[in-house]
């Protein structure tokens, strides 16, 4: 009976190992569900085209990935437990996530103890990346995103601007930080600060105060969510300047809630679908035949942070974590959807700016601006 | 004296198994020391809502009070004691004590309203309370305001974890088999009955707010220093009712009930998550078992409609 | 002085929403003894049947927004929340009538994650575009009236005080000089006198769901043409925001909710338009705590004595 068994457990134990060994195992941890899932379910989509991508056409090192996915439900406490479980369980090489700073801030201290390398597609907080030298983003810091924002409303002439922000959403209060510093160094005046929180459907109160300063514009950086109500609720209260914002604002439902009330508006953000370079346009293309909709930046960041996982594997040869981890230090001139991406010495990415202004019902590329 | 031994007994086992743990699988573990500090919570909350029959649902209120106390005191004063690791230890002790401490004055100043209010307008104050202690948190920029508070050290482990939850455990049935029992019974039973047989409802009401916040607030010092990085939207509204749940489950007024379903609703979760990923499971089976928020309310529903004292606890009396 | 005139216009274009939320907590708080959670839930649902029938709406009335379209979906919607509401209270309370309140409240409790979670696991998470079922813009008084024309209000918000009014005047009449209003009164004064009396308990008790079930789902309407972006965890905040109006106007007092809302809501705008967004929840919070502390019964509820 006793060797029976333990025969059996041997079978299991070598059928498992057999199994493991044809599989490169990544963890990637969203918020699915929730408060931010809007967020997560994007960053998801894409992160899922990439992995689905590498393992139509042969995976890697002669393996195909195999992703797990798990759902923080945009509560605190649980990125940590899926991060243990992603490295004791699952035995991943990597870990993939999360969009939201404060999730990501709680798993990065795990993956750096276990030196398990993690890619953050859109944690714009600099503090994720200074937990150590194995987390990584594939996005830009917020002092930059704020920076070329100020750059830019001084570039059109504006000298008195306003500002609103998300007070709930660390990004937005980053942002406007380093917008409102950028600003004021040029001569440029903040004529008024004011806030909202996530979840809020009526700004006429803030709206209301600013209207009375006769702003050349107003710095919005939110989330689109917000920024919709928002731009059409100031045109509606007869506010005429134009609005400038961030990467939050790309959403499916930006344009459609806000109709033309954003008609001269201008944003920063990593991509834009009607980026004509064929990289962007076949990622859309497959975008839409997937999931039958145009993908949006967390999407594209999403695909981004697989992709440059999936290359530096490529390169290092192995899934070790400390190769992995140098291979990924070393990307320089990925050709990513979101531009071409070279970490840098704080594992942030460097990348151009994409400024869009929008006009009829659409978005038309204005800028780059190079870091 | 023999409920005294027991404790002592459960101590030096935690302290054993302590020693053991550490080279444990740490999915594994993590989950362990979620258990025990749901014990803590849970146990702590019956107190109020199952014992002295008051509804409290804003138990995530005081154990934000908790965690962000110790961690602003181990992160300012961590080693004012000195560097070495005895020091520090006893650093993040006297950390605990004082933010459970902090977060039983809260649970004084909500204590106080429950002298007028019960029922359901008690558990709207307590939820509301809740909701004022988060936008305390969210305006304070030494706490990190919205950003969370991070870089606390990892000083949580089995042996403090299950240490104070046995402590909890001791403390709650050693007062309920006192003559205080009594008195909490006697305000849940009869609040006005016990009134006119001179039992003083407000200290009892009062002490079992003041405790079971303590205990929140030293689950929350526990809390932050295991998971290192805290945000004023963990302990939210439905953070509140997860604690409440576990009561419920386990039914009000039995700890031991309380303590197994803290245990199970601690696992739950997990075991769910596992289930969600069985492919040979249909597929919208697996996607219930993703959304674990539905199952967990119709749970919920079900259990109140079906089995209201729940699992382990006593029928309540059936009033008019 | 004008910046306040025009925050206090948005703040009342805000509270008659939670006005008509709180009065569907009111009823069935006086009828039953009990906060129903899940009212502000039923809120969201009634956005979401506007979000799918809108569509169909407007193909019937030609694809031209305008009053016609708004009203019919009005209806249709509050019927469908009175139907929601009938069916919950049916299958949920309903079994627990004799039970201790506690055990009311935590299903309530059920019900209400329930239809968040069910609602994001049906309708996807992410923020939904509400159909344009009404041609919205800024009505300002004229402007050779000189400053005083820079104060206006949205069109949608207009409409919405003015159905909020009408609803009330309805309803009033409802409670007031119908059989099944006198039936309710009866109900909240003694309900176990009112079924000597003959009263079909369960009948108004379904019917007091129906009627709070149909305002919050009118509630949902109108306060998706004003700000037509929905989401499934949009009746969260909007629910507490409305019970801490019913509680402050006097839980199972008309009147007293619909002045409840108002207030909350000139409260909540004043306190996001002058101090900071960050405050308002728990600024709202603590007028709820300090009416429940100096006044129990709210600002027009009459004072009720424990029965032993």
């Amino acid at each position: 009976m006793k060797t029976l068994l333990l025969s059996m457990l041997a079978t299991a134990g070598l059928a498992a190992s057999l199994f493991a060994a044809d599989e490169i195992v990544v963890g990637e941890f969203a918020s699915l569900t929730g408060g931010n899932a809007s967020f997560g379910q994007s960053s998801h989509k894409g992160t899922q085209l990439a992995v689905d991508e590498i393992n139509a056409t042969g995976g890697l090192l002669g393996k195909k990935i195999k992703l797990i996915t798990e759902d923080d439900q945009s509560t605190a406490g649980q990125p940590a437990t899926i991060v243990q479980k992603f490295i004791s369980q699952d035995k991943v090489i990597a870990v993939l996530g999360e969009v939201a700073s404060s999730k990501s801030l709680e798993a990065a201290p795990i993956c750096q103890q276990n030196k398990i390398p993690m890619i953050s597609p859109a944690s714009t907080n600099p503090k994720v990346t200074e937990v150590g030298d194995y987390i990584f983003r594939v996005c830009f810091i917020d002092p930059f995103q704020g920076t070329v924002m100020a750059k830019f409303a001084q570039s059109k002439g504006w000298k008195r601007v306003a500002v609103l922000t998300d007070v709930k959403q660390d990004y937005s209060v980053g942002l406007a930080k380093f917008f409102v510093e950028g600003f004021k160094k040029n001569g440029g005046e903040i004529v008024k600060e004011q806030s909202y929180s996530t979840g809020d459907k009526d700004f006429k109160a803030q709206l209301t105060s600013m209207k009375s300063l006769k702003p050349e514009a107003i710095f919005l950086p939110g989330y689109y969510g917000e920024v919709s109500l928002i731009a059409k609720q100031a045109k509606l209260l007869g506010l005429k300047c134009p609005l400038l914002g961030g990467d939050g604002w790309v959403g499916d439902s930006l344009l459609k809630v806000a109709g033309n009330s954003l008609d001269g508006s201008f944003f920063s953000c990593h991509f834009s679908a009607q980026d004509k370079s064929p990289v962007v346009q076949s990622f859309v293309e497959k975008f839409k035949a997937k999931n039958g909709a145009v993908p949006d930046d967390m999407a594209a960041l999403g695909y981004d942070s697989a992709m440059i996982l999936a290359e530096a594997i490529k390169k290092a040869g192995t899934t070790d974590g400390d190769k992995l981890r140098e291979a990924i230090a070393a990307t320089k001139d990925h050709p990513g959807i979101t531009g071409s991406i070279t970490l840098d010495e704080q594992r942030n990415a460097r990348k151009p700016a994409v400024i869009l202004k929008i006009a009829d019902g659409g978005f038309q590329f204005e800028q780059a601006v190079a870091p | 004296m023999r409920s005294q031994l027991v404790l002592l007994l459960t101590l030096i086992a935690c302290g054993v198994i302590s020693t053991f743990a550490t080279g444990m699988n740490p999915y594994y573990y993590d989950i362990l020391v979620g258990i025990g500090i749901n014990i803590i919570l849970a146990t702590g909350l019956n107190l109020v809502n199952g014992y002295t029959g008051q509804f409290s649902l804003g138990h995530a209120g005081f154990m934000a009070v908790g965690a962000y106390g110790s961690s602003w005191l181990t992160l300012s004063y961590g080693y004012i004691l000195g560097s070495s690791s005895i020091a520090i230890t006893t650093g993040y002790v006297i950390a605990l004590l004082l933010g459970g401490i902090g977060a039983a004055l809260a649970g004084l100043i909500v204590g106080i309203p429950s002298l007028r209010l019960r029922g359901d307008y008690l558990a709207i104050v307590t939820l509301g309370f809740n909701e004022i202690i988060k936008g305390i948190i969210q305006n304070c920029e030494a706490l990190g305001a919205q950003r969370g508070l991070g870089g606390m050290v990892l000083h949580t482990n089995f042996f403090w974890t299950f240490a104070f939850a046995a402590l909890t455990v001791y403390v709650v049935v050693s007062l309920v088999n006192s003559t205080y029992g009594r008195g909490f019974l006697a305000v849940k039973d009869d609040e006005i009955a016990a009134e006119a047989m001179g039992i003083n409802t407000t200290k009892y009401k009062v002490l079992a707010f003041v405790l079971a916040a303590f205990f929140a607030g030293i689950a929350g010092g526990l809390y932050a220093h295991f998971k290192q990085f805290i945000h004023p939207e963990g302990f939210n509204f439905i953070k509140s009712v997860d604690i409440v749940v576990m009561v419920i489950l386990g039914g009000m007024g039995s700890t031991v009930g309380v303590c197994l379903a803290a245990v199970l609703l601690t696992i739950l979760p997990e075991f769910l998550r596992k289930v969600s990923h069985y492919e040979w499971l249909p597929d919208w089976f697996r996607h219930v078992a993703e959304n674990r928020m539905i199952l967990y309310s119709l749970l919920l529903i079900i259990l109140m409609l079906t089995r209201p004292q729940g699992l382990f606890g006593v029928r309540l009396a059936r009033k008019k | 002085m004008l910046e306040f005139l025009q925050q206090l216009i948005n703040g009342l274009a805000q509270g008659s929403i939670y006005a008509l939320i709180a009065l569907g907590y009111t009823m069935v708080f006086g009828v039953l003894r009990f906060i129903n959670f899940a009212h502000g839930d039923v809120y969201m649902l009634g956005a979401f049947a506007g979000f799918y029938i809108g569509p169909k709406m407007l193909r019937l009335f030609g694809d031209q927004p305008g009053y016609g379209v708004l009203i019919s979906m009005l209806l249709v919607t509050m019927i469908l929340c009175a139907l929601i509401g009938i069916g919950i209270e049916w299958l949920c309370y309903r079994p627990l009538r004799n039970r201790p309140k506690l055990t009311v409240l935590i299903t309530a409790i059920g019900v209400s994650l329930f239809l968040e979670n069910g609602g994001q696991f049906l309708f996807g998470a992410d923020p939904k575009s509400f159909p344009e079922i009404l041609t919205d813009r800024y009505i300002s008084l004229p402007e050779t009236w000189g400053r005083i024309s820079e104060l206006g209000i949205q069109l949608s918000a207009a409409i919405s005080m003015l159905v909020t009014v009408i609803l009330l005047f309805g309803l009033r009449h409802i409670v007031l000089h119908t059989k099944m209003g006198m039936a309710m009164r009866a109900l909240s004064f003694n309900p176990v006198a009112a079924s000597l009396m003959g009263i079909n308990n369960s009948v108004v008790i379904a019917f007091t769901f129906g009627l709070g079930s149909a305002l919050a789902g009118a509630a949902g309407i109108l306060t998706s043409i004003q700000q037509p972006s929905i989401d499934p965890l949009m009746g969260i905040s909007a629910g507490l925001k409305a019970f801490v109006a019913a509680v402050l106007g006097g839980i199972g007092n008309l009147p007293g909710a619909a002045l409840g809302g108002i207030l909350i809501g000139v409260i909540e705008t004043m306190v996001v338009g002058y101090i900071s967004p960050t405050y308002r929840d728990a600024i709202v919070f603590g007028v709820l705590i300090l009416i429940l502390l100096l006044k129990p019964t709210g600002l027009l509820g009459a004072s009720e004595q424990e029965k032993v």
